[in-house]
């Protein structure tokens, strides 16, 4: 049931570009992936975009939704729609390729200089490693281990957008993760691939990736914990 | 600048940032107090004047800044774009000179 | 890339980061100030005494009201930052805008504390 018209300006482009304006019919619990998907079906079918799962859980339909990071399928217009007009935009931060459209290779590099993979020692001959849900590793493990890489704290970072080879929030939250995992043998190689001008001693403590997350990760806190565990080991000469 | 000493930068400014902390609390108590009924050379260097103690504490204050605010002002010069050998050496002059004349200061109520 | 305008940094942290910074450089700028007028005692208590009567004036006055607050709101602000960093015993990190809150208290609490005694 219609209740009237979105005015909705949607990046056309490049990172060199413009708004263009459509008038989308507005509907009761309208997410603004509906939104798009509207313009791209209905008026106009150049323009390019990303979404997968449409319920939260992909993370692929993240977008800048009147300057703010977010995915557009959990986004319902009534929240951000304000006076009327909706301005849809691709993540910042990363290169765009087309539209709404980003390139998230320099996104999942660095997930990888930062070493976000785990490396271990058993093999299947081995009995299972013992993990104590309680412990205070665990714990951290827990709190940062949801991130589908999503991008939405990576766009929201002024960090990066300042310090282009800073790795960002996403690979040093997963890097923490992986700093407090108790089977992992990598910790050296991972400690000194985090510290430094480009590694998490970079963040402010701005908070923007806290602000953002739509997992409620809390990037900030992981990357203190990295500050105090390559402090530790730097003083203990392992750096 | 390798990542090691990156890493006792960061750590020597938050050593100095727990130091500045008492500092900063003690000298805003001093300034508020001082400043009622007038700020006079004569009482302030009625207190600092000939004090082994004040002097320690000023001097220990100007080191900590000295080491403080460069490190705090090469990461806003980086952040800029202003990344090269040049921007050390001149933080480490700024650090040069906040020390020396902080403590020409101290050395002046104090002596 | 396209970057960030205002909206993506309206919320309480990034205000605290810019207080941070922004007192931060201001401080920074002052103190070779301050060191020189301290440092005039080095040529007697009297040339002391006739800077302090130049600053008396009230826009002086209100620069050094300014000051005080400047270096309240970087210390506040600079402890909360330790507490962030340092404190793991507790989710500090969940009470991040209670801290900001107290910080921001502290340091009003000062420039009032200094203003009311100046006056």
């Amino acid at each position: 049931m219609a209740m009237g018209t979105l005015n909705v300006k949607i990046w056309r482009g490049t990172e060199s570009g413009n708004f263009q304006d459509y008038k989308v019919p507005r509907q009761e619990s309208q997410t603004v992936l509906d939104v798009v998907t509207y313009v791209q079906r209905r008026l106009d079918p150049s323009l390019a975009y990303r979404f997968a799962c449409r319920v939260g859980v992909c993370g692929s339909c993240a977008m800048t939704v009147n300057g703010i990071s977010r995915w557009t399928c959990r986004t319902h217009v009534s929240k951000v729609v304000g006076e009327g007009t909706l301005e849809i935009a691709p993540l910042r931060n990363l290169p765009v390729v087309r539209d709404l459209v980003t390139d998230m290779t320099e996104f999942f590099d660095k997930w990888a200089k930062a070493r976000g993979h785990f490396t271990g020692n058993k093999t299947r001959k081995d009995d299972f490693a013992r993990v104590e849900p309680a412990s205070m590793p665990r714990r951290a493990v827990d709190a940062a281990i949801e991130c589908i890489g999503c991008g939405v704290c990576y766009s929201s970072c002024e960090v990066v957008t300042w310090k282009p080879d800073y790795l960002g929030p996403a690979a040093l939250s997963r890097a923490w993760t992986l700093v407090n995992d108790v089977r992992d043998v990598a910790q050296k190689e991972r400690l000194a691939a985090v510290a430094g001008d480009a590694g998490c001693h970079a963040c402010h403590t701005h908070m923007n990736c806290t602000e953002r997350c739509p997992k409620h990760i809390s990037p900030t806190a992981g990357i203190a914990g990295l500050k105090r565990a390559v402090l530790a080991a730097t003083l203990k000469g392992e750096l | 600048m390798n990542t090691r000493t990156q890493v006792l930068l960061w750590g020597a400014q938050r050593i100095s940032a727990m130091v500045l902390a008492l500092c900063v609390i003690v000298h805003l108590v001093t300034v508020i107090y001082a400043v009622r009924n007038g700020l006079s050379a004569a009482e302030i260097l009625g207190r600092t004047r000939g004090s082994v103690a004040w002097g320690c504490f000023y001097a220990l204050f100007v080191a900590a800044v000295a080491v403080h605010a460069p490190i705090g002002m090469r990461n806003i010069f980086a952040e800029m774009g202003w990344r090269r050998r040049g921007v050390d050496v001149m933080m480490f002059v700024l650090a040069l000179t906040l020390a020396m004349w902080g403590l020409r200061a101290v050395w002046a109520v104090v002596l | 890339m396209i970057k960030n305008d205002f909206r993506a940094r309206n919320h309480p942290a990034y205000w605290a980061f810019l207080t941070h910074r922004v007192s931060g450089v201001a401080l920074t700028l002052f103190l070779p100030l301050h060191f020189w007028a301290l440092g005039n005692a080095l040529h007697g208590e009297a040339k002391l005494e006739s800077f302090l009567r130049w600053s008396d004036q009230p826009l002086v006055k209100f620069a050094e009201m300014m000051l005080v607050l400047l270096l309240a709101a970087h210390m506040a602000g600079g402890v909360r930052l330790l507490m962030l960093e340092f404190m793991t015993w507790r989710n500090i990190n969940d009470q991040h805008k209670t801290l900001l809150a107290v910080a921001a208290g502290v340091s009003v609490a000062v420039g009032l504390a200094f203003l009311l005694n100046l006056v």
